[in-house]
């Protein structure tokens, strides 16, 4: 049974991918495409390799603009939802708001915010912030809000305080809703990066991509995104990680 | 012990319409008495524990517990609702923990009280699971528990069988008997069910829909300790008849 199910979640997708690596590669070769137009996988990773080190400097830059966006997200979301669905005035005020700031398209904005903000990390992280938040924020507010009301009832009936009630029942009840939107939030985050470093950046993955493209280097441009995807992934891996540890109750009990 | 008199409550709903979900309800529950309300769906059964709990204002009407008028929560009471409502990132034995944590008693010297309970309850090795491991008999029974530990003098019931199934219903409603055998309290349950009202009760409380009325309080004459056997009694058989008739001939009318 365990050997069916390697074969089926790992070799599977393994061969898949191989097998069109293999194919992408070929078709390069037989065809004669120029480099610029579509690299094979092999150069991709030949250029890659010639840029290891200048990568890491880059990877760097684009690692902490995308986690200082998201852990703003996080710090400016979460109390935001706390505060709509505590009080309905507040509700009213400011959901329209954040929905207004959610429809505005984000790349529209990040030139402005460079112009405003100047050039150096912070309108790169202010615009990972923008696009993350709204997952945060939505997402902590519904699971704020699907505390049973008869957990509420009871709390009341004990004479707990509302900052209790909150502390120990909606505040852990909300949990997986807070990581559904932080995942969302997370790789949204590493995309909003990217997208203030296209508008304006010496450094960083995104400026990578951009210099290389303006150079015909679509080999180096491909490597780049290549990474980028790897980071968004890892990411991703590491906020579910956390999520695990954070709340073991979820895990499936035992093995099925 | 507790005092309705002449119990009114009229909700607003969002649109602004009024709503009497209760009208001129009066009882009075003895101390250690098992009262059950029975009645159709929208006969206000779950304002009135709501009311008792203090967790909601009467509009008409007043309700005292020993002589105090209830105008807010007082704590002294365990609550148990249809859903088990268990905390998911706590263990069985923390989650019967929960109802002297929010009182703001202190957990450590209720953790002996509390195996106690789950021994009580059958529980007994269960104390470290997660209450998704449980099936959702043994989920209320948890709940059960998290209402006794305090050890209120009221426990307030809503439908606290009405998710199980008609096999582990039966059996929690002999168990629930056993236990307050053991602890006595004042217990006000409601139920959809005829038989499991009279089964439960000292006194059952059969009231009709919209708004929610008192149609007849019934004196249960039957022995106790109650047992399976109980529900071939004769007496059973024409208190059931009883309920039924001033539920179902109330409906012809209307």
């Amino acid at each position: 049974m365990i050997r069916r199910r390697v074969v089926g979640e790992w070799l599977v997708p393994a061969v898949t991918l191989v097998g069109a690596l293999l194919v992408w590669e070929a078709a390069t070769r037989v065809f004669h495409v120029p480099r610029f137009v579509m690299p094979a996988p092999s150069a991709i990773v030949v250029e890659g390799w010639d840029w290891r080190y200048r990568f890491l400097g880059h990877a760097w830059v684009t690692l902490y603009e995308t986690l200082g966006g998201f852990a703003l997200s996080i710090a400016v979301g979460v109390p935001l939802a706390v505060l709509i669905v505590y009080s309905p005035v507040l509700r009213s005020a400011l959901y329209p708001l954040i929905v207004l700031a959610q429809s505005v398209p984000k790349i529209a904005i990040a030139p402005v915010l460079l112009l405003v903000l100047g050039y150096g990390a912070i309108p790169k992280v202010v615009v990972a912030f923008l696009v993350a938040f709204f997952p945060v924020v939505v997402d902590t507010a519904t699971g704020l809000a699907a505390t049973p009301p008869e957990l509420l009832d009871l709390s009341r009936s004990y004479r707990a305080s509302a900052f209790k009630t909150f502390v120990k029942v909606r505040l852990p009840m909300a949990m997986p809703f807070m990581f559904a939107g932080a995942k969302v939030a997370i790789t949204l985050a590493v995309i909003g990066a990217v997208v203030g470093e296209f508008v304006g950046s010496d450094k960083g993955l995104g400026y990578v991509i951009l210099s290389a493209t303006s150079y015909w280097k679509t080999e180096l441009a491909f490597s780049s995104m290549i990474l980028l995807s790897l980071m968004a992934i890892l990411l991703f891996g590491a906020v579910s990680l956390v999520e695990r540890l954070v709340c073991p109750w979820l895990a499936p009990a035992g093995d099925e | 012990m507790i005092r309705l008199d002449a119990v009114g409550k009229t909700y607003r709903t969002r649109r602004g319409d009024l709503v009497r979900a209760v009208e001129d309800v009066t009882l009075h529950v003895q101390n250690n008495e098992f009262v059950t309300l029975v009645g159709p769906s929208g006969c206000g059964k779950s304002t009135l524990l709501k009311l008792v709990a203090g967790l909601t204002p009467a509009t008409r009407g007043t309700i005292t517990i020993r002589d105090e008028p209830v105008r807010e929560p007082f704590g002294d009471v365990g609550f148990v609702f249809q859903q088990p409502v268990l905390l998911p990132w706590r263990s069985v034995l923390d989650n019967v923990l929960f109802s002297v944590e929010m009182l703001g008693l202190e957990p450590r010297q209720y953790r002996k009280p509390a195996l106690d309970l789950l021994e009580l309850t059958g529980l007994s090795g269960f104390e470290t699971k997660y209450p998704r491991e449980l099936s959702g008999g043994m989920q209320q029974r948890v709940a059960i528990c998290r209402a006794l530990l305090p050890d209120p003098s009221l426990l307030l019931m809503d439908e606290p069988f009405g998710a199980l199934d008609a096999m582990t219903r039966e059996e929690m409603s002999l168990e629930l008997l056993r236990i307050w055998e053991e602890r006595r309290k004042t217990i006000l349950f409601v139920t959809h069910s005829i038989p499991e009202a009279i089964l439960l009760a000292d006194r059952v409380v059969v009231m009709t829909p919209r708004p929610g009325r008192v149609a007849r309080i019934l004196d249960v004459h039957l022995p106790r300790p109650r047992t399976i056997e109980t529900e071939f009694d004769p007496r059973f058989k024409a208190a059931s008849d009883e309920v039924r008739a001033l539920i179902f001939t109330r409906r012809a009318e209307r």
